[in-house]
C-alpha cells in the first residue's frame, strides 16, 4: 500500500463512523476527535475498522500517535512496513 | 383477545407510524418477540410483544401516516383462547392491553380504564383523522354527527370552514426537527414538574484507569474496555445500595424498580439524542456490558432500537465529558427519579497522603427528584459510586 491508498482506507474507516464526513475539507493536521466530534466509542470503532482493513494490531498506547489524519497515515505506513 | 395498540415508547412520544408488520396473521408470537417496526420522532423502533399468543389480524396496514398513541393496530389471541371474531374495543393504556373476551373465555378479562381523550380520538374515521391532521384543526373543535357521535369527514370539513383562523396545512417536518420538538416537550415538562436537586463530587480515577489500561494492554482491539463501562457498572451496583433513586415517579409517588436498567445518553450525529436502556446493568460482567454498550450505540445511531430499550430505563447516565466539559448537571428524563452525569477525565493536582500529586479525576453529578428523595440519599449514591470505582477489579 502506498501512502495514498493508506489515506483512502483511513478516510473510508472514518466515514463509517462519521457518514457526513467530507474527505475534501478535512484538515489532515487537525485533531480528529475534535474535528469530527468523535467520542471514545467512535474512536474505538474507528480503530476496529483500521484493524479490519489493515490486519494490524493497534495497541492502546499507540492511540496518541493517531490523533490526526496525517498521524494515522504515518503510523499505519510504519506498521505495514514492519509487518 | 388483546389489542396491540400504538405504544408510548418514552415520555416524549405522542404519535407513531406503522412501518412494517413483523408477524403475519396466524403466526405465533412470544412475549418479547418483535411484532412491528414503529417509527417515532427518535428512531425506528423494533417493537416487542407484551404477551404470548397468535397474531390474529392487523387492524392497520403500514402506511405513511402518524397515528396517535393508543390507536389499535392489531389483535392478538392469547394462548389458550379459541379463535373468534373480534369487536375492537378501545384500550389506549399500554402497548398491549386486554379487551373484553368473547365468551366462552378461559380466563377473566382485565378491564383497563379508558382515557377519555384517546376515546375521542378513536371515534373518528381514518379518513377524517387524516383530514384533521392535514388541516391542522384543533380536535376540540370537532363535533361528531356520525353513528354514536362518530366524527365523519363532513364534520371535519364543517369545523375547518367554521374556523378561518385555523392554522394552514400541517408542515412536513424532518426527523431532526421532530426530535428537537420531542426533546423540547419532554425537557420542559421535566423542569416544570420535577423539583430537581443537584449534587456534585470529584472522583479519583487513578485505580480505575490503571486497571483498564493494564487489562487492555493484553487484549486485541476487539476485546478492549472503555472506562465508561466501569462508570455504568458502578452506577448500577451503587443503586443496589441506594435503591430509592432507581425507578419512576408515577401517580404521585415513587415506585422503585427491582431491575436496574441504565439509560445511556447517546448523541446522534444528525443532532439530538436518545437514552436507551442497558438492561440489568448490575447483572453483567464488564466484558458483556461493553459488548452490549457497543451494540446499543451502533443501533441507536442506525435508528434501530427495541421498544423495551426506549421505555425501560430506571435511571439515566450522561457522559458529556466526552465533549470536553468538566461537569454536567442534567435534566431528569421523566418519569425517572434521577440522572447521573460524568464530566471529562482530566489530570488535576490532588492531595494524596499530604503530598500534591497529579491524579486523573472525573466530576460526577447527580440530579435527583426531590419529591422522591432528599439530597442525603443522593449523596449516598455518589459516595457509593466513588467507593466502587476505587476497587475496579470487583466491578
Amino acid at each position: 500500500m502506498n501512502p495514498e491508498q493508506i489515506r483512502n482506507a483511513v478516510l473510508a474507516a472514518l466515514s463509517d463512523i462519521a457518514p457526513e464526513l467530507d474527505a475534501q475539507t478535512i484538515d489532515p493536521k487537525a485533531p480528529l476527535r475534535e474535528e469530527l466530534d468523535l467520542d471514545s466509542m467512535d474512536f474505538l470503532n474507528f480503530v476496529l475498522g483500521l484493524h479490519k482493513a489493515f490486519g494490524v494490531e493497534i495497541p492502546e498506547p499507540d492511540y496518541r500517535k493517531m490523533g490526526t489524519l496525517d498521524g494515522c497515515v504515518a503510523y499505519l505506513a510504519e506498521k505495514m512496513v514492519a509487518a | 383477545m388483546v389489542q396491540f395498540v400504538m405504544p408510548k415508547l418514552g415520555a416524549d412520544m405522542t404519535q407513531g407510524k406503522l412501518v412494517e408488520w413483523c408477524k403475519k396473521p396466524g403466526q405465533t408470537i412470544k412475549r418479547g418477540e418483535i411484532i412491528a417496526i414503529i417509527e417515532t420522532d427518535k428512531a425506528n423502533v423494533d417493537t416487542e410483544s407484551f404477551v404470548d399468543g397468535v397474531f390474529e389480524s392487523a387492524l392497520v396496514e403500514p402506511h405513511d401516516e402518524w397515528l396517535p398513541v393508543g390507536t389499535p393496530l392489531a389483535v392478538i389471541r392469547v394462548e389458550g383462547e379459541v379463535p373468534a371474531d373480534v369487536t375492537p374495543a378501545v384500550q389506549p393504556v399500554a402497548a398491549v392491553t386486554t379487551v373484553a373476551v368473547p365468551a366462552p373465555s378461559p380466563a377473566p378479562a382485565i378491564r383497563v380504564p379508558v382515557a377519555e381523550a384517546a376515546l375521542e380520538r378513536l371515534k373518528i374515521s381514518p379518513a377524517a383523522r387524516k383530514r384533521v391532521l392535514d388541516l391542522g384543526i384543533d380536535s376540540a373543535r370537532l363535533i361528531g354527527t356520525g353513528p354514536g357521535g362518530r366524527i365523519t369527514l363532513e364534520d371535519v370539513e364543517r369545523a375547518a370552514a367554521a374556523a378561518p383562523s385555523a392554522p394552514g396545512p400541517t408542515k412536513v417536518v424532518d426527523r431532526a426537527q421532530r426530535m428537537r420538538d420531542a426533546i423540547a416537550a419532554t425537557m420542559a415538562r421535566s423542569k416544570q414538574e420535577i423539583p430537581h436537586y443537584y449534587l456534585g463530587t470529584t472522583i479519583v480515577m487513578a485505580k480505575a484507569l490503571g486497571w483498564v489500561e493494564e487489562r487492555n494492554k493484553e487484549r486485541p482491539v476487539t476485546e478492549r474496555l472503555l472506562p465508561g463501562v466501569l462508570l455504568i457498572k458502578a452506577i448500577a451496583l451503587a443503586l443496589r445500595q441506594v435503591p430509592e433513586l432507581n425507578g419512576f415517579w408515577l401517580n404521585n409517588h415513587a415506585e422503585r424498580s427491582r431491575a436496574i436498567h441504565v439509560g445511556v445518553a447517546i448523541s446522534l450525529r444528525g443532532g439530538g439524542l436518545v437514552a436507551p436502556a442497558l438492561h440489568d446493568a448490575d447483572q453483567y460482567s464488564l466484558n458483556e456490558l461493553m459488548r452490549r454498550l457497543q451494540d446499543l450505540t451502533k443501533r441507536a445511531r442506525a435508528n434501530s432500537l427495541r421498544s423495551s430499550e426506549m421505555t425501560d430505563p430506571t435511571i439515566t447516565v450522561t457522559s458529556l465529558g466526552e465533549r470536553g466539559v468538566d461537569s454536567v448537571f442534567g435534566i431528569i428524563y421523566p418519569p425517572q427519579l434521577a440522572l447521573v452525569g460524568f464530566g471529562k477525565l482530566v489530570e488535576r493536582p490532588w492531595v494524596v497522603d499530604g503530598r500534591i500529586v497529579a491524579q486523573p479525576v472525573v466530576s460526577a453529578t447527580l440530579s435527583g427528584d426531590h419529591r422522591a428523595t432528599d439530597g442525603h440519599r443522593g449523596a449516598l449514591l455518589l459516595d457509593a459510586i466513588d467507593h466502587l470505582l476505587q476497587e475496579p477489579e470487583k466491578l
